[in-house]
């Protein structure tokens, strides 16, 4: 038997494969393809204080190996979530992490207060970097400044694991995650989406309602993996990789570049069945190569 | 109901016309029930342009023949290549999704089926049930043309069917609320077609107090209401049409 298990702060992990919110609804949708609790966890769908009805009609947009969502954080807020959904989620024997998401630093730590008083959710993703909502959630990932007082007052609130996930859209993410970890952050995970566009030539208009989106999907990944890769050495806390992992080749690459868990997105929508066969595609890989943990694997890129 | 992730076999590939086929797939353990109105979300493999897979409603159910058909009409790469599927071919479908259409309690009600092109490609499978329980129905489908009038012959082995066309090539010349049908009386109509001609079809059954069952195709990722993309605009708010549809009550949307 190889050890799989990993640690996020106070997070015990059975093995290292999450699902990115947004992908994976409330985790139960997808009960019918995936055991749950055959994963490391699942990260429920962006929560925020106060019911979010999200942007208009379309939301979506096929790329050429990706996709663009303007989704815009449609939520029935956290009150919902703690009375209707947490009570099918808690006797779980996995990890359910919630990702939290708000327009001002006080909805922020609100909302996780309210979460931390949920026993079983261990976690929250904290959403400083959603490219589809006018107010707060991107704003305050795209500097170190306004990224770090939103961490650390979230932080000053919140007992419990707290992850950060970061945005791409910047200059430079390593900036932006030493800064959160400087702030009290547990770990960080990335990469949220691209802020990217779709034109419909023929009728001369954009394709999203809201003209730009977020970009994810298997052609954002040799993105996704450079910035994991130069996260994790620019900080001391684990980095969770997210963007583009399709297969557990994908995964493993991932981890190879200093992940400690990765987090499976898109490839929800593709294959509802993938997140168990990336599991078993790890500890398979990790018998293969002859490595007795989960240990030799991360970081092991060899340069 | 349970979703299933099945490897299906193609059994028969029928072309209808140039950019339209049927597809008919079966499997060797029995195929899981479906509800007419249901959608399959189907893999598109050797297509680098194409990553989602593509809803296609379930156009025919059969449990004693084991055998499952859907109507695809090109309009992309993803489409194209389900076209391009010769029998005996597998492609990995996930179903059935959705809600389906409203079956009715009894058969003493007049219903009215109202489809457009190859948006009736559902309502064959409302049809089969239909006669099956013994309800009387009328099938009303419009198109383009007459080349674009699907499995003519099937809809019509199953009961009452009547046509408009635009161009007058089959049926009544004009658009399906203009038929002399919709001057007889019926008390709940289904509808599946373009966006207008439901839009169309739920003015007349608002003004005449008719019941009236749309099926909407908005764009789609999961099939699963997890990616929340395919929303409608309700009375209750944005809701998934591939979860809380793609049948809704007319009652239910803005149109």
């Amino acid at each position: 038997m190889v050890k799989t298990d990993v640690k996020i702060g106070g997070l015990n992990l059975k093995n290292p494969v999450l699902t990115a919110s947004g992908t994976f609804g409330y985790g139960l949708e997808f009960a019918d393809f995936v055991d749950l609790e055959k994963l490391g966890g699942f990260i429920v769908k962006g929560t925020t204080l106060n019911a979010r009805e999200g942007n208009p009609y379309p939301r979506s947009a096929e790329t050429p190996q990706g996709m663009l969502n303007a989704v815009g954080l449609q939520n029935k807020g956290v009150d919902y979530f703690a009375q209707n959904i947490y009570p099918q989620l808690k006797n779980l024997d996995t990890n359910v992490i919630v990702n939290v998401s708000g327009a001002c630093i006080e909805d922020y730590v609100v909302c996780a207060e309210k979460v931390a008083a949920l026993d079983n959710i261990p976690a929250i993703e904290l959403n400083i970097s959603c490219p589809n909502v006018k107010q707060g959630g991107m704003a305050f990932g795209v500097q170190p400044k306004s990224a770090a007082e939103v961490v650390a007052a979230v932080r000053k609130a919140y007992p419990k694991t707290l992850i950060v996930k970061l945005s791409p859209n910047v200059t430079d993410i390593t900036e932006i995650a030493r800064a959160v970890e400087a702030a009290g952050a547990d770990s960080v995970s990335l990469i949220n989406t691209l802020l990217g566009m779709a034109i419909d030539a023929e009728k001369r208009r954009p394709v999203l309602s809201t003209i730009t989106g977020g970009m994810s999907g298997p052609a954002v990944k040799p993105i996704a993996l450079r910035m994991v890769w130069q996260v994790a050495k620019a900080v001391k806390i684990p980095v969770v990789g997210i963007g583009g992992i399709t297969t557990g080749a994908d995964a493993v690459e991932f981890l190879l570049a200093g992940a400690t868990a990765i987090e499976v997105g898109t490839a929800n929508f593709m294959n509802p069945a993938v997140t168990g066969e990336i599991v078993d595609y790890i500890e398979n890989y990790l018998v293969r190569h002859g490595m007795n943990s989960i240990d030799e694997l991360i970081g092991a890129l060899e340069i | 109901m349970k979703k299933n992730l099945i490897d299906l076999t193609v059994k028969e590939v029928r072309k209808l016309n140039a950019s339209c086929v049927l597809l008919v797939m079966t499997d060797d353990k029995p195929l899981p029930p479906c509800r007419p109105g249901q959608f399959a979300e189907l893999r598109v493999d050797e297509t680098p342009t194409v990553m989602l897979r593509r809803p296609i409603s379930i156009h025919s159910y059969d449990a004693a023949s084991n055998e499952i058909g859907f109507l695809v009409q090109v309009v992309g790469d993803g489409t194209r290549w389900l076209a391009s599927l010769t029998e005996g071919s597998k492609v990995n479908v996930l179903f059935p999704l959705g809600n389906g259409f409203t079956l009715p309690v009894d058969n003493s009600r007049r219903l009215l089926l109202v489809g457009g092109g190859v948006g009736s490609a559902p309502l064959y499978a409302l049809a089969q049930e239909l006669r099956n329980s013994g309800c009387d129905f009328t099938i009303l489908i419009g198109a383009r043309s007459a080349k674009d009038i699907y499995r003519k012959t099937e809809f019509e082995a199953l009961g009452r069917v009547e046509y408009t066309t635009e161009d007058g090539t089959l049926g009544e010349k004009g658009y399906v609320t203009n038929h002399t049908l919709l001057n007889e009386k019926f008390d709940y109509i289904y509808t599946c077609g373009p966006k207008p001609m439901m839009m169309a079809v739920a003015r007349y059954a608002r003004e005449k107090s008719i019941p009236c069952e749309a099926s909407l195709e908005n764009r789609m990722a999961c099939g699963l209401g997890a990616c929340l993309c395919c929303v409608e605009d309700t009375t209750s708010g944005h809701r998934c049409v591939c979860t809380d549809g793609p049948v809704f009550s007319i009652d239910e949307l803005k149109w």
